[in-house]
């Protein structure tokens, strides 16, 4: 291999891990939903894009600077996942996984009909939030966003990881995953903590949502960016947080890799077929739990 | 200084309380699981429960802990009502429990499923959770202190501390998820089949530290147990359940003698029996 195609080849690589970072927080807001309390969640991408339309809302129709714009979309979607755990899952407690699922598509639905009927499918741009200026490595030059946007990305799932680890409130809420009846014995108020769960997982997609918009742009497109997440959470196992960034770097590492060589086209559908060889060897997963039910 | 845990929460105020449930009715649709059910736990005492299988002895503690609601009747801590407190809310009254399955947490260590019990005793809220504040991590700190001394060391399982739970035997399991209904500093201790699965060895050990809980923590158990030489041994008191409801209570001498348990245990087989040979 020559000189050029080795640092083109470094620059696709560059690039795919580091758009890996905000992938994993969407696949990070499914899989704590997923893991708190069972409920696929479907309506990820829809809440990340109402996240984004409500920071752009702020920010630029209110002139609002990015920091209290920010903190407003983060309260308002942290309402509505409330109103989501209240009002829709809450009711549906102890019926069968598909009905729970077939309710979160219908959410979707309604929120993307929402954002339609409020904002339009016109394209806006939003201001950067972060440093655009490329960086160069002799030949490689990696997009300031992208750098970013990772950081971003991972400065929170480490939180998140560490929040899990150490916090009484983090341990509480692994502990209502993993067996909500005990842990309700022993003085943990599981629906505090399922609903908790509701508020990460939408607070963790705003902040996907206005990365992307930020560094790309804002339209109801912005919903489908949760579909690569979706082949991040199959690939990664739905219920491992670990699962779930190993598998994003890979996705995002294919994705660019693929639309680097073979073009936009093939981007929509290599990424998946990887996926799907790699569960003929691991249906599970690659972090996943065995037990873990397939729909 | 040594970080302290709050007040109210002193050794000299852990003592055990008494546990009665008075007259509960428990139905499922058509079925009445608990006819009008009542017995008392006296403070600082061991009390079993008994009874064939499908008497209604998981009925009764679901009920205490509070995942069924009666139809009527009361269940009592100390003199408080607790009938209709949330589950989570009863750990806080004094009420810890384990379960016939083992329910320890998977995945997690011995020591941060003890620790797990002692979750309601910290009193740092969300935030400074959040923020893994001083605070936060003062009561962290006293309360794996407390931990350590009072009941890894009481229960002898200092060597395993840091394993995961899934690897130990199912009795070492037994005795963790006794150290963790420890953590919660009860005041009524409910266990559903203690020494169910073990063997003799493991039973004993098991009886030996149900009894010292009883006489070191001054703490009143409760608890419903298939082996009747374990329940006969280490009971003051023993309650008597068939089809829902007490047939009898009393001191286990009294109870063993008494003919509508010895009817209740061999009475069903005995007639079967006859009605074979005829």
């Amino acid at each position: 291999m020559n000189a050029p195609a080795l640092y083109e080849l470094l620059e696709y690589s560059l690039i795919g891990l580091l758009s890996g970072g905000v992938l994993a927080l969407i696949a990070l807001s499914f899989v704590l939903v997923y893991k708190g309390t069972g409920v696929v969640n479907f309506a990820v991408g829809e809440v990340m894009m109402l996240g984004a339309y409500l920071y752009y809302t702020g920010n630029v129709l209110f002139g609002l600077s990015p920091v209290p714009a920010f903190v407003l979309s983060l309260l308002l979607i942290a309402l509505l996942a409330v109103l989501i755990e209240r009002l829709v899952l809450r009711p549906l407690a102890g019926q069968s996984a598909v009905s729970v699922l077939m309710a979160t598509i219908g959410m979707a639905s309604i929120l993307h009909g929402v954002v339609e009927s409020f904002w339009g499918s016109d394209t806006y741009s939003v201001p950067p939030l972060l440093p655009r200026r490329p960086l160069n490595f002799s030949e490689v030059m990696i997009p300031g966003t992208a750098i970013g946007n990772f950081a971003v990305a991972a400065a929170l799932i480490i939180a998140f990881i560490l929040f899990f680890r150490y916090s009484k409130t983090g341990i509480a809420m692994r502990a209502t995953a993993s067996d909500p009846v005990t842990a309700c014995t022993l003085g943990i108020n599981i629906r505090f903590a399922q609903r908790l769960t509701w508020v990460l997982s939408g607070g963790v997609g705003t902040v996907a949502g206005v990365l992307i918009a930020s560094s790309a742009n804002l339209s109801p497109l912005l919903a489908a960016a949760a579909l690569s997440a979706f082949a991040v959470i199959i690939l990664g196992g739905l219920d491992s947080i670990l699962g779930a960034i190993v598998a994003s770097l890979i996705i995002g590492w294919i994705d660019a890799v693929t639309a680097g060589y073979l073009g936009g086209k093939a981007r929509d559908v290599v990424p998946y077929v990887v996926v799907l060889a790699i569960l003929v060897v691991r249906p599970y997963g690659i972090f996943g739990t065995r037990t873990i039910e397939r729909l | 200084m040594t970080p302290e845990l709050s007040e109210s929460q002193r050794p000299s105020d852990w003592g055990g309380l008494s546990l009665s449930v008075e007259q509960v009715e428990l139905r499922f649709g058509g079925i009445r699981a608990l006819r009008g059910v009542s017995f008392a736990a006296r403070a600082g005492e061991i009390t079993a429960v008994i009874g064939p299988n499908g008497a209604g002895k998981t009925s009764v503690f679901n009920t205490i802990s509070g995942f069924y609601r009666p139809a009527s009747g009361r269940v009592l801590l100390g003199s408080d009502d607790i009938t209709d407190t949330p589950v989570y809310g009863r750990a806080g009254l004094g009420l810890a429990r384990t379960f016939q399955n083992i329910a320890l947490f998977h995945g997690l260590s011995v020591l941060e499923n003890i620790k797990l019990g002692g979750h309601h005793l910290m009193r740092s809220g969300l935030m400074s959770s959040l923020l893994y504040s001083k605070r936060a991590q003062n009561e962290e700190l006293a309360l794996r202190a407390e931990i350590e001394r009072r009941v890894i060391d009481f229960l002898e399982i200092d060597h395993i501390r840091h394993k995961p739970v899934d690897a130990l035997s199912y009795g070492l399991q037994k005795r963790v998820e006794l150290a963790r209904a420890l953590a919660m500093r009860p005041r009524v201790l409910l266990l559903d089949e203690p020494v169910a699965g073990m063997n003799r060895e493991e039973t004993e050990d098991m009886a030996r530290f149900i009894l010292d809980v009883q006489e070191d923590w001054g703490v009143t158990v409760l608890l419903v147990e298939h082996d009747m030489g374990m329940v006969m041994d280490i009971s003051s008191h023993v309650v008597v359940l068939n089809f829902g409801e007490v047939i009898a209570s009393g001191p286990p001498a009294e109870v063993r003698r008494h003919p509508e348990v010895i009817r209740a245990y061999l009475g069903a087989e005995a007639e079967v029996a006859e009605e074979a040979v005829a």
